[in-house]
């Protein structure tokens, strides 16, 4: 039963490392953009929201609500203003700046909130729970998170194939230069998709904060996690992601459960097993270009 | 037209001159300046060696880190200038060959100074799977991929008690050195490692895979026309460059004596390669040292900074990326294009061979 409720919480877990992935596939999607920063952006919003919460006492799930537009500002703002300038062709430039960023953003936060683990309280909801039997109990905030992961894709399927946006981004996506020629303002739409990408990143680390004390060094597992989400679920696939994200948190959840100190080291061995085994995902089309 | 990498394009033109007959070319590597860099580094190696007899220990503690530091740098740059491989998983090699000198050291026995040797091996071994997983990952995945993989790496160490799990262990076995021989032997390691670095980029660059790895970065696709075994090219490099970034981890800590996992693996010593190889300059045999001491002469002075200075580094390093993405050395050769290394095949006309059948 512990075996079965650990793959239970498995897949609740994977929610969050859905969340985690969606923004990393969006970049790498639309502007073949590997931003080595998400992770750390993702606790630059779970930090926003700790300052909320701090100066006016909201539930960080309605500072939510501020987080994920400010988020989107700044995403727009990267792209626009610095990312634009590294989409030469060569994903070099693009690696460093990004990891730039990363060590910049890490350091920032250092700076101002130190290195103590914090966390978000978000009331009763952490705590409450569904028993099942009387070994299984699906807590609600996990499932919840699960929720919102499935909603955000679901947004984002329609957004890019129902609408004319949508169709914007796959166009330069598939090919820029062409795109460009069809009146599509690639540099406003590829700063729109990093703003989304960073949107769905603010609920990634908000939820994070929730869910677990997060400190600024903490980001870059989160990529670490993000990207393993992607690539076991199939690069260029939406639900792919999802699925990714509940492989990667059942490997998790399992592996703790053999040995509490291997949580972590399982997940990165079943990625490298998909890796081995199948290098284009659980559902990708092919290896990327 | 100014080259500003050392290693030229695969279809570098001749240049523009008088037309001479087919056969009255010759390749030349070595330029004036070349042979000045190659002397001046030569010297500035020998005075370096004898540093022990004029210098204290903490000038010889200084050139270790610095020339263990070159000795990253140039492997990065090998990797990401020449290669096309961006990793930011390095730290697995440093770490590993942190840990391969002390078990061979102090659980078998070996000499230190020998074992050091051996864990550069340990990692070139190690780093034949890694690039196998890695290399099914392109650009920026890629980066990604090796640092989970160096995450592997360090999970596995830190979960193993025998490597003294989290806390790590301390180097004992140099303890049958006295000091001075110790730091005299671990001096004259690091000037090998560091000049060896160079030697080894330098050697590399005018090899068949040097060729090759141009070929590959300018157009992959043709240069797979061409016949050029990408893969094994890739991978070639990808081994010598862990193998010896792993003698390098050796050396930096054949001198700090305590391994610790975090520190070991710790993905900070990536972000040193990159900013010493974006700041000095990427894809060139020179940027890297005018890098490191850059990097060096900045840690100095912004080590009372506290965070501000990863801060700092980090905005440099991001600005360089953008505006100046040959870095320091790109930007002197705006000026006046120079090299430092023999790597660069130009045309020149072959003046004796005229003069000769003047007369």
């Amino acid at each position: 039963m512990e075996w079965v409720n650990a793959v239970i919480q498995g897949i609740l877990l994977g929610g969050v490392f859905a969340l985690f992935a969606t923004g990393l596939s969006l970049a790498f999607g639309i502007m073949r953009l590997a931003n080595l920063a998400h992770g750390t952006l993702a606790l630059l919003a779970a930090f926003i929201a700790y300052s909320m919460v701090d100066a006016t006492g909201v539930n960080p799930l309605v500072a939510l609500l501020a987080v994920v537009p400010i988020m989107f500002v700044v995403g727009y703002a990267l792209q626009r203003g610095v990312l634009n300038f590294t989409l030469t062709g060569d994903p070099l430039t693009a690696i460093l700046v990004t990891f730039g960023l990363a060590v910049v953003i890490e350091n920032v936060l250092l700076e101002r909130y130190s290195a103590d683990a914090r966390g978000l309280d978000a009331g009763s909801i952490e705590s409450a729970s569904i028993r099942v039997t009387d070994d299984i109990a699906i807590g609600w905030f996990p499932l919840m998170t699960l929720a919102v992961a499935v909603g955000v894709l679901g947004l984002l399927y329609l957004l890019f194939a129902r609408t004319r946006a949508g169709r914007a981004f796959r166009a330069i996506s598939d090919d820029r230069a062409t795109g460009r020629l069809m009146g599509i303002d690639d540099r406003h739409y590829y700063a729109l998709a990093m703003g989304i990408a960073l949107a769905t990143v603010a609920i990634a680390g908000v939820f994070l904060g929730i869910r677990t004390t997060f400190s600024p060094a903490d980001g870059n597992a989160q990529l670490l996690f993000g990207f393993e989400a992607v690539i076991i679920g199939g690069l260029g696939s939406l639900w792919g992601t999802l699925a990714g994200g509940i492989v990667l948190g059942v490997a998790q959840t399992v592996g703790a459960q053999i040995e509490p100190g291997w949580s972590v080291l399982t997940g990165h061995l079943v990625f490298l097993a998909v890796l081995a085994v199948r290098p284009h995902g659980l559902f990708g089309r092919a290896l990327p270009a | 037209m100014t080259r500003v990498d050392d290693g030229t394009t695969s279809t570098g033109r001749a240049p523009a001159v008088e037309p001479v007959a087919p056969g009255e070319w010759r390749i030349a590597r070595w330029t004036p300046e070349s042979r000045v860099g190659v002397v001046a580094a030569l010297v500035g190696l020998g005075v370096l060696a004898t540093l022990p007899d004029w210098g204290s220990s903490s000038d010889m503690a200084t050139v270790v880190e610095i020339m263990a530091l070159l000795a990253l740098a140039q492997m990065w740059n090998l990797l990401a200038g020449f290669a096309g491989l961006v990793s930011i998983g390095q730290q697995a090699f440093i770490g590993t060959g942190a840990y391969a000198l002390l078990v061979l050291a102090d659980d078998h026995g070996v000499d230190p100074f020998v074992a050091v040797w051996l864990a550069a091996l340990v990692a070139a071994a190690l780093s034949v799977p890694i690039g196998v997983l890695a290399f099914r990952l392109r650009g920026g995945y890629f980066a990604i991929g090796t640092w989970v993989i160096a995450q592997v790496v360090f999970l596995m160490v830190t979960n193993n008690t025998a490597l003294g799990g989290g806390s790590g262990r301390s180097l004992l076995s140099l303890g049958d050195y006295d000091r001075i021989t110790r730091e005299d032997y671990t001096l004259y390691t690091a000037l090998v490692a560091g000049a060896g670095a160079v030697a080894i980029v330098v050697l590399v660059l005018r090899s068949r895979l040097g060729l090759a790895l141009r070929a590959i970065r300018d157009d992959e696709g043709g240069a797979r026309g061409a016949g050029v075994d990408v893969y094994r090219a890739r991978l070639a490099v990808w081994v010598i460059a862990a193998g010896w970034t792993g003698l390098a981890g050796g050396v930096i800590y054949l001198q700090r004596l305590n391994v610790q996992p975090t520190s070991a693996f710790s993905v900070q010593w990536t972000a040193f390669m990159i900013f010493i190889v974006v700041i000095g300059g990427l894809g060139s045999t020179t940027g890297p040292i005018i890098g490191t001491l850059v990097f060096w002469i900045l840690r100095d002075q912004l080590t009372d900074l506290g965070e501000w200075y990863l801060i700092v580094l980090g905005a440099i390093a991001i600005v360089m990326a953008i505006l100046a993405p040959k870095g320091i050395y790109g930007l002197l050769n705006r000026i006046r294009p120079f090299q430092l290394f023999p790597v660069q095949r130009r045309l020149r006309p072959r003046r004796r061979v005229k003069a000769r059948s003047a007369s």
